[in-house]
């Protein structure tokens, strides 16, 4: 029978932590999005013509969303998974009655509804700068819950992995970032070079940008069901490696 | 008789670098007693706790807790147990009040704000219930780890090295709280270094050493047995060597010569005939007491004969 009340336990017990760091957690994000409007949408942006029929200051908005839920639910999943290693407190997680899908629930449940209200809150902020008109609603906030929970999932398997802080940012900083940044978040990748355009295909997160740029306006670099199919497909390698990881043990007992 | 409520059957432990922390271990432990485990550094103490509690997974053997197999249902038997670990483990910027009351959801108990007030009355932290946990000292972290150990009523309790850092007072404290507990029923499992502290409040100790258990006894039948005391002359500068009459009985002189000890034997009533010799023989002394043997001579002397 799943423990709920301790599935419940963790769940508050990592969103107070995320009341607690209201500034890192929530502001921050919102602030540096703020600023990419700014200056990308407003001042740089006014500059650029159309993309694909929109203005660049609405292009923008799925990739910066993207951008900010695949790093702060990869950041906020690996740090409340390592934290417990770190101060020792994983003594409790481990001699409790929880099984890893209980524990997998509960953490991975708090990251990505941080991650959700922050991507909500985002496109909230954009709101403020651009004309925002959303043509799939139900597809965005799929994309919204998948991208959230995949991704917090990723920074749980992270965090399971990671000895040291070093390597706890590890992923983010030089896996995360650069994907993002070279997924077509900010210009379409008809814009590249055919050779570009090739190796661009190969980043998996490519396809979760467009899926969320076919979502609000109807323009995609790939088909919305091979964006789709991929999140899906990375959602369940995650799982599968999750699982493993629980069946062996590996870096939560002996 | 009570029943073996924790039935330990040729349990061993052994690492992937082949290091054995626990080498057949065979113990049973019966329900509502003080249980201490005394041992060096790297015995196998927290090893064979750690097995128990099912933080780490046993290589070999049979271990039932309330007749349920721990290899079968590790997550029932886990619901049985509170944890005191050695370690001053807790999250910094929570507070007393929050931080007990998620150890009892993880445990799987409903929110019960009155149960964890009074639980915190009991340990003298109601005053601190609403303090950060890194305002607290070392000992008030202490009550903190054992009121969430505590949080969802555990029928058994381990205690690892309790009074590590601990100041006396706190300590005697501590052995009230498990008092308490063991008149509430449940089952406390203690490893500690302060043997004094086992020799107070333990109902029966088991010594390990190496990964292997070399004794369980009963506390009181273990001094009884081996507990035998000494009567101690302290001597003046003018004595020589011991007279004659007091070859029959078993002593010891000090390498300073400064005193002598006689070995008492359980049996007899030894005191007074070597008072009564000494007088005879005219031996001076400048004082004289009896030792009672502590169970950390015994402790000692176990762990001795097994270097040998």
């Amino acid at each position: 029978m799943i423990n709920l009340l301790a599935v419940k336990a963790i769940y508050f017990h990592e969103m107070n932590r995320t009341r607690r760091t209201i500034l890192q957690s929530i502001i921050s994000p919102i602030l540096s999005t703020s600023l990419y409007f700014i200056i990308f949408g407003s001042a740089i942006g006014s500059r650029i013509k159309e993309i694909d029929g929109v203005t660049y200051g609405m292009f923008i908005v799925p990739g910066l969303l993207m951008l900010n839920l695949l790093t702060q639910s990869v950041s906020n999943g690996s740090f409340s998974t390592y934290f417990p290693k770190f101060n020792g407190t994983i003594f409790e997680l481990q001699a409790a009655p929880i099984s890893g899908v209980e524990m997998i629930i509960g953490f991975v449940g708090a990251t990505a509804t941080k991650s959700i209200i922050l991507g909500l809150l985002i496109i909230a902020t954009a709101s403020f700068f651009i004309d925002l008109n959303i043509l799939h609603p139900f597809l965005m906030v799929f994309f919204l819950l998948m991208t959230a929970i995949t991704f917090s999932l990723f920074g749980f398997v992270i965090g399971l992995w990671a000895d040291n802080f070093e390597k706890l940012s590890l992923i983010p900083l030089i896996v995360i970032t650069p994907l993002v940044f070279l997924g077509g978040s900010f210009y379409s990748i008809n814009m590249l070079p055919e050779i570009w355009q090739k190796i661009s295909l190969l980043n998996p997160v490519l396809y979760l940008v467009s899926g969320f740029k076919y979502s609000f306006y109807e323009i995609s670099d790939v088909s919305i069901w091979t964006s789709i199919i991929t999140i899906l497909l990375i959602l369940l390698i995650l799982i599968v490696i999750t699982l493993l990881i629980f069946k062996k043990g590996y870096n939560l007992r002996n | 008789m009570k029943k073996n409520f924790i039935q330990i059957k040729k349990v061993s432990k052994i690492y992937k670098n082949k290091f054995a922390a626990l080498k057949n271990v065979d113990l049973n432990i019966q329900e509502g007693e003080i249980f201490a485990l005394l041992g060096p550094n790297g015995a196998g103490k927290s090893t064979l706790i750690n097995v128990l509690c099912g933080i780490t997974y046993h290589s070999k053997g049979d271990i039932f807790i309330d007749g349920i197999d721990l290899t079968k249902n590790r997550k029932k038997i886990k619901s049985l147990i509170g944890l005191v670990p050695q370690e001053l483990h807790l999250e910094a910027f929570e507070t007393v009040f929050d931080n007990v009351n998620y150890s009892r959801g993880l445990w799987g108990k409903k929110k019960d704000n009155n149960y964890i007030l009074n639980l915190l009355k009991k340990l003298n932290l109601d005053d601190k219930k609403n303090n950060l946990l890194m305002q607290l000292s070392g000992g008030m972290k202490r009550r903190v780890l054992i009121a969430k150990a505590l949080s969802h009523n555990p029928r058994i309790l381990f205690l690892d090295e309790p009074s590590a850092g601990v100041d006396i007072e706190l300590r005697k404290e501590m052995w009230d709280i498990i008092y308490t507990l063991k008149k509430e029923g449940v089952t406390i499992i203690l490893t500690t270094h302060y043997i004094e502290e086992a020799e107070e409040i333990a109902d029966r100790v088991a010594f390990i050493n190496n990964g292997e258990i070399i004794l369980v006894e009963d506390k009181n039948v273990l001094l009884n047995k081996l507990g035998n005391n000494k009567l101690v002359f302290t001597l003046d500068n003018s004595f020589k060597k011991v007279p004659a009459v007091l070859n029959k009985y078993s002593y010891k002189i000090s390498k300073n010569k400064s005193c002598i000890e006689f070995f008492l034997s359980k049996e007899k009533n030894e005191v007074s005939d070597i008072l009564l010799s000494i007088k005879k023989s005219k031996m001076d002394y400048l004082d004289f007491n009896i030792e009672k043997r502590s169970l950390e001579s015994i402790f000692v002397d176990f762990i001795k004969k097994e270097k040998k």
